[in-house]
């Protein structure tokens, strides 16, 4: 018995090996149907647990507006000028008292300033704000505590350092309760933040690219730092005047959030005449990945049955076509003693050769579509170890699918008939 | 001898078979209430012109056609009894097929050719291979073993197919027109191995239309629009 399906299986090969190029051709199909399937699982599976556990670590019921330095409209040669720009307090106020379903509304300013601790120095995003903050991102601790009233209140010479800052600076020891130097001035470290997830290639954070964050009190930064930059550039300086860098806007419920956010907008687009601002809405940006996912998943999943569809109907039209050319062969092989089911599983066989080596083919593609995907579009993805059995699989069973009728077809062959046959 | 031979078994018994074929309006009887009884150890010569019904009656013979009326047993078992299957099984193990044209395989060399009937079986027998390569060698292609059929000559091709049919020891032996192909003296080597065959006390069916090679047979059935014409044999002609 299992001789024999050796003895099947090679006959298969061999006779698919007396038309290689025709064998080939007609695994094209099955292979990109195979290849499709692969790549849509993986951009299926593609970090979707993690997209969604990021974005809501931004806060998915957050909107976020941060200034952003408008395109300088005129070029001048003054020596020193003043570029005022970027979200207002005014902006702040105005969140505050007339917008519905806000629940809280962070500001936060931000220092060009570099931190240092004996010799070592780093350039973090220096964040002046209010305790809120924490808990509108949704961060926790790592040691220590966050800012808090206290603090601002006091204007208080204290800061929280982000994980990757308090690893810099203090590698091997605790850095709660050491001083480090904020710009010209001493700082009290009172807490180390948990570390981020990385937030990947969907959302861009800021905090990460520059290295890490520092944290101090709103009130603090104000009078510590004010509101004005100044930036020497090829000799000339620019200072640069931001009331706000952000704000963070909590809504109640994430139902809400669209209504907050276009109210958001049309309130900043109201009070700004150049667009010295963005909105970003985490939100939206989780529906927009869906979104190309879901386009994603639709084009691969019709390649993929349409390649398979197309794939399988040129197979079976192949396999019909040698089971005509072997017709003879039919007839001599039930002359000799071959029941119908024995044709059946040679040319079945045959048929599951051809796509099963266009389902391999398809594999080896499909493993490599995803990286493609993924340069292209912005999107994760992953491949499971079972994504390419499952694959190989389907090239299988089109193969099944598509080779039972010829193979039918030569085992219903009449063998007075089929032995006649040229 | 004539006691030995009847009593010898029956091993193709057909009775009033008849096959018709449907030609449009027309019907064809190819063979017509024809009775007869094959025995054990015979050497036949089916003879008669051509259409006379030779081929179809080897057909039903040989299980690959069955009679549209009338009965046919091989070796006491009802053909009409059996479902495709079975009449599979019947025909790789108890018959063997020579044809005209050889049919041999042309993807399998001359071992691989020889065993097919083997690869039908449920069991493969013990030793079969050795024995494949013995009656390879017992047809003169001991040499010739992995020998594709475009290889060989047509008459080394019908020895292979000889082989082939013999593989599984069959009660019956079926060859249409089996020398029809090939020129007289390798035709006549052929005929030497079914000489041998017969001496060897197989059974044996061969269909011509050639009075040479009827001759040479042990018996002639001749047939005529399906019908019997006569039944002679030749020892008995030679001896009186
Ligand atoms: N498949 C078929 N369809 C119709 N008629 C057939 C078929 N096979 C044989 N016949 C007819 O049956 C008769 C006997 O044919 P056959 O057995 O091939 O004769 P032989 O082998 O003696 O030449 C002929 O008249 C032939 O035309
Ligand atoms: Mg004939």
């Amino acid at each position: 018995m299992n001789l024999r399906f050796v003895k099947t299986l090679r006959l298969g090969v061999q006779s698919l090996l007396l038309h290689k190029l025709r064998s080939f051709l007609t695994t094209l199909g099955v292979l990109f149907g195979v290849s499709s399937v692969i790549a849509m699982l993986a951009v299926g599976e593609g970090g979707q647990e993690e997209a969604l556990e990021q974005i809501q670590k931004l806060g998915s019921q957050n909107v976020i507006l941060r200034s952003v330095k408008p395109p300088e409209d005129r070029v001048s040669n003054q020596e020193t000028r003043v570029v005022s720009y970027g979200l207002t307090r005014a902006d702040e106020e105005r969140l505050r008292v007339t917008f519905p379903g806000v629940t809280r509304v962070v500001p936060a300013l931000q220092a060009p300033v570099e931190v240092r601790f004996e010799d070592k120095v780093c350039s973090p995003r220096v964040l002046a704000t209010p305790p809120g903050y924490v808990a509108v991102t949704g961060r926790e601790m790592l040691e220590g505590r966050f800012l808090t009233w206290g603090d601002e209140q006091s204007d208080a010479s204290v800061c929280v350092l982000g994980y990757e800052v308090a690893r810099f600076l203090f590698p091997f020891e605790s850095a709660a309760g050491k001083r480090v130097k904020v710009g010209p001035e001493y700082f009290e470290v009172v807490g180390v933040m948990w570390p981020r997830v990385p937030i990947g290639s969907v959302v861009q954070d800021p905090s990460v690219e520059a290295g890490g964050e520092v944290f101090m009190p709103l009130a603090t930064g104000r009078s510590r730092f004010g509101e004005r930059q100044a930036i020497v550039r090829s000799g000339s300086q620019e200072i640069t005047e931001v009331q706000l860098h952000e704000i963070i806007v909590e809504v109640d419920e994430a139902e809400n959030v669209p209504f907050v956010a276009d109210a958001c907008r049309e309130m900043l687009k109201r009070n700004h005449d150049k667009k010295d601002y963005e909105v970003i809405v985490p939100l939206e940006l989780l529906l927009r990945l869906e979104e190309t996912k879901r386009i994603f998943q639709i084009v691969l999943s019709s390649i993929a049955g349409i390649s398979l569809l197309v794939g399988g109907i040129g197979i079976m039209n192949v396999m019909l076509a040698t089971v005509t050319e072997r017709t003879r062969e039919i007839g001599i092989r039930r002359a000799l003693g071959a029941k119908r089911r024995h044709i059946v599983s040679q040319f079945l066989v045959e048929t599951i050769v051809l796509s099963g080596c266009g389902g391999v083919a398809g594999v080896l593609l499909g493993l490599a579509i995803p990286k493609v995907v993924e340069h292209f579009a912005d999107l994760n993805t992953i491949v499971r170890p079972a994504a390419p059995i499952f694959a190989f699989l389907i090239s299988v069973g089109v193969g099944v699918v598509f080779g039972l009728y010829p193979a039918w077809r030569a085992a219903h062959m009449d063998p007075v008939e089929a032995l006649r046959h040229e | 001898m004539t006691q030995a031979r009847q009593a010898s078994e029956v091993v193709a018994d057909l009775r009033d078979v008849t096959r018709v074929y449907q030609m449009g309006q027309v019907e064809v009887r190819a063979l017509d209430q024809l009775t007869f009884q094959f025995r054990q150890g015979e050497y036949w010569g089916i003879m008669g012109s051509s259409g006379s019904g030779k081929s179809t009656l080897l057909n039903i013979l040989a299980c690959i056609d069955r009679p549209s009326s009338g009965s046919y047993s091989v070796r006491g078992t009802e053909i009409a009894d059996l479902d495709d299957d079975e009449l599979s099984e019947l025909r790789g193990q108890s018959l063997g097929f020579i044809f005209q044209s050889y049919n041999l395989i042309p993807q399998l060399n001359v071992l691989e050719n020889i065993l097919v009937p083997v690869l039908y079986q449920d069991e493969q027998p013990d030793g079969i291979e050795e024995r494949a390569v013995a009656l390879a060698a017992r047809v003169g292609l001991g040499d010739r073993l992995d020998h594709r059929p475009t290889e060989l000559s047509g008459g080394q091709q019908q020895r292979v197919a000889i082989a082939r049919s013999l593989i599984n020891d069959p009660a019956l032996i079926l060859a249409d027109e089996a020398t029809g192909n090939l020129d007289s003296k390798t035709a006549d080597e052929i005929l030497e191995l079914f000489d041998e065959l017969h001496a060897e006390g197989k059974t044996i069916l061969l269909v011509t239309h050639e009075p040479s090679v009827g001759e040479r047979c042990e018996k002639v059935l001749r047939l005529r629009d399906g019908k019997i014409d006569e039944v002679y044999d030749n020892r008995s002609v030679d001896g009186s």
